[in-house]
């Protein structure tokens, strides 16, 4: 696939906050090629640089060095009218919805439309189709206050894509939202890169939003990319402690420390951790094997995560009973399961 | 004690006469304080057209003009008033000299209230492609209406009370009768009927800017 947007090399500095002070390196010597038609997501904690990463992407912020370019257009070195051109052709959510209080939602949604000059009669009819397409059909003389936040970021969704824009970028645009909502939007945000081929970055620090949504990931820490690749290798296999941090936050973790104390003082027996991706193996297969050969086990940590709808399981179980009936029991899993001892 | 019908024609003539300074130097310092303070707001450090000079330049005015007592700047600008309206008294000087001490005024009022606005709202606009006086235009003094409408509704009473010491450089108006014919002539009828129009005045202005600015905010 064709790379949509590449960022090169590139940094963002800000002056210091105080005179004198450290000058501020946002985003630190970045490279990333986000391709046609794919989800593409960012994390990294707080501050970490993501947030200002993806205002370099559309221009809301000049880059320190380095070049940016959208469709191999380098708009990290356009100005002005030539600048905003290239601007409407990228879509931008927020955490925060950012609507228009002094707009009704159909006006809001008509904003991006006035700027590209859209006659008013064409754009009352791109208006009613979007809000049609997220599911808001009906709310067009609603207000923003009058509506949920799962509401206001929908109106924030038509309102993006009101210009056709190839790219939608997306800064913790569920964050306000609750787990139900937030399923919701990420199920429209999925509908608008299948059904409109839209490429969207996502920029979360939600590790859920990642699992669901995005075909790739970078993770940034203290302004670098630390590590990037599909979804699925990161949250499997992660290279770095950040990836790893994050990724326990959804992939049950393997129970380490007073966790294990407390796990080995409720249950008896030898700990294995099984691991195992979705090569044709399940957790069946292991607890098969060790049924048969007449061993007691039971399940005392982890379970299985569904990763871009591939399956990803790290469970952890006591095993008692002989312990030749437990090795000739594991040896008989076969492959694609690891089983690790745990002591 | 003079009789109140006698006097109600000319206490009818001044209150509108008073009016009319109000609406013109309300007119004048509106556009002038709305340009100051919008030049203000988007001048400064992180403002859509950043521009250190121009913020400075706008700064320094607004902080010299703003603290000179009116009544001494109404005999200051007098040289400036016979350029831009051709004389150094008279009702039209007043608004002259009222238009300008409310344009300083009024911009203060417009800055702080543009700065409330959401940066993200701005945010969101710059990220559709729209330009920086598109944005002035649509989402900065739309998004900022309601507020605008109470900061203004604060200086029309301002100018009310600017207006009464216009009769010093010779101009008419409810203020000046009620010093020269109710305070020099100990007549407190006078006095105190002039008082009373300028307290219903006030009252209906700010009746009026409150449930402009409700209507408005929807609340």
């Amino acid at each position: 696939m064709a790379d949509h947007i590449v960022i090169d090399r590139v940094s963002k500095r800000f002056p210091p906050a105080k005179r004198g002070g450290a000058e501020i390196v946002a985003v630190d010597d970045v490279s990333l090629r986000i391709e046609r038609g794919e989800v593409f997501g960012i994390i990294g904690y707080s501050g970490a640089g993501k947030s200002t990463l993806v205002r370099l992407i559309n221009q809301l912020e000049p880059v320190s060095a380095g070049r940016i370019t959208v469709d191999d257009v380098p708009i990290s070195e356009l100005r002005g009218k030539r600048l905003r051109e290239q601007q409407t052709g990228i879509g931008m959510i927020f955490q925060r919805f950012n609507l228009l209080t002094s707009r009704t939602v159909a006006g809001n949604v008509a904003y991006p439309l006035e700027v590209v000059g859209v006659p008013r009669a064409e754009r009352r009819r791109r208006v009613e189709e979007l809000l049609e397409f997220v599911g808001l059909g009906g709310r067009a003389d609603a207000y923003p206050e009058q509506l949920s936040g799962g509401q206001q970021q929908r109106v924030g969704i038509a309102r993006a894509l009101a210009a056709n824009p190839q790219v939608l970028l997306a800064d913790e645009a569920t964050s306000a939202l609750d787990p139900e909502t937030t399923a919701e939007v990420l199920d429209l945000l999925g509908r608008i890169n299948r059904e409109l081929g839209v490429t969207i970055v996502v920029i979360t620090h939600e590790m859920e939003v990642i699992t669901r949504i995005a075909d790739r990931v970078a993770v940034m820490d203290a302004g670098r990319v630390v590590e990037s690749g599909t979804t699925y290798d990161v949250f499997t296999a992660p290279q770095t402690d950040t990836a790893r941090r994050f990724v326990q936050t959804v992939v049950r973790a393997l129970p380490e420390g007073d966790e294990l104390a407390q796990l080995r003082a409720q249950h008896e027996g030898r700990f294995f951790t099984i691991s195992f991706t979705d090569a044709g193996a399940s957790e069946a297969r292991v607890f098969g094997a060790l049924a048969r050969a007449g061993v007691d086990f039971h399940l005392v940590h982890g379970g299985v995560d569904d990763i871009q709808g591939r399956v990803y399981g790290l469970l952890t179980i006591a095993v008692r009973g002989d312990d030749d009936a437990i090795e000739r029991a594991l040896s008989k899993i076969g492959p694609g399961v690891t089983v690790e001892e745990q002591r | 004690m003079t009789d109140l019908t006698s006097i109600l024609p000319t206490l009818v003539e001044q209150t509108g006469i008073m009016l009319g300074i109000v609406a013109l130097s309300l007119a004048f310092g509106g556009i002038g304080g709305l340009v100051i303070g919008t030049g203000l707001y988007v001048t400064r450090q992180g403002g859509i057209l950043q521009q250190g000079a121009v913020w400075w330049v706008l700064n320094v005015l607004v902080n010299t003009v703003r603290p000179i007592p009116f009544i001494i700047l109404l005999a200051a600008v007098q040289p400036l008033g016979r350029i831009v309206v051709g004389t150094g008294i008279g009702t039209e000087y007043a608004i002259f000299a009222i238009s300008l001490a409310a344009t300083f005024g009024i911009a203060r009022i417009v800055e702080q209230n543009l700065v409330s606005i959401p940066t993200g709202v701005i945010e969101a606009a710059r990220a559709t492609g729209a330009s920086p006086w598109r944005i002035i235009r649509t989402v900065i003094l739309p998004e900022a209406l309601g507020p605008l409408v109470l900061g203004f509704t604060f200086a029309v009473i301002a100018i009310v009370d600017m207006s009464a010491v216009a009769g010093l450089v010779g101009g008419e108006g409810l203020g000046n009768w009620a010093v020269t014919y109710g305070y020099r002539q100990f007549d407190e009828v006078v006095t105190w009927s002039a008082l009373i129009v300028v307290v219903i005045v006030v009252q209906l202005i700010q009746a009026l800017g409150n449930w402009l600015a409700r209507r408005i905010m929807r609340r």
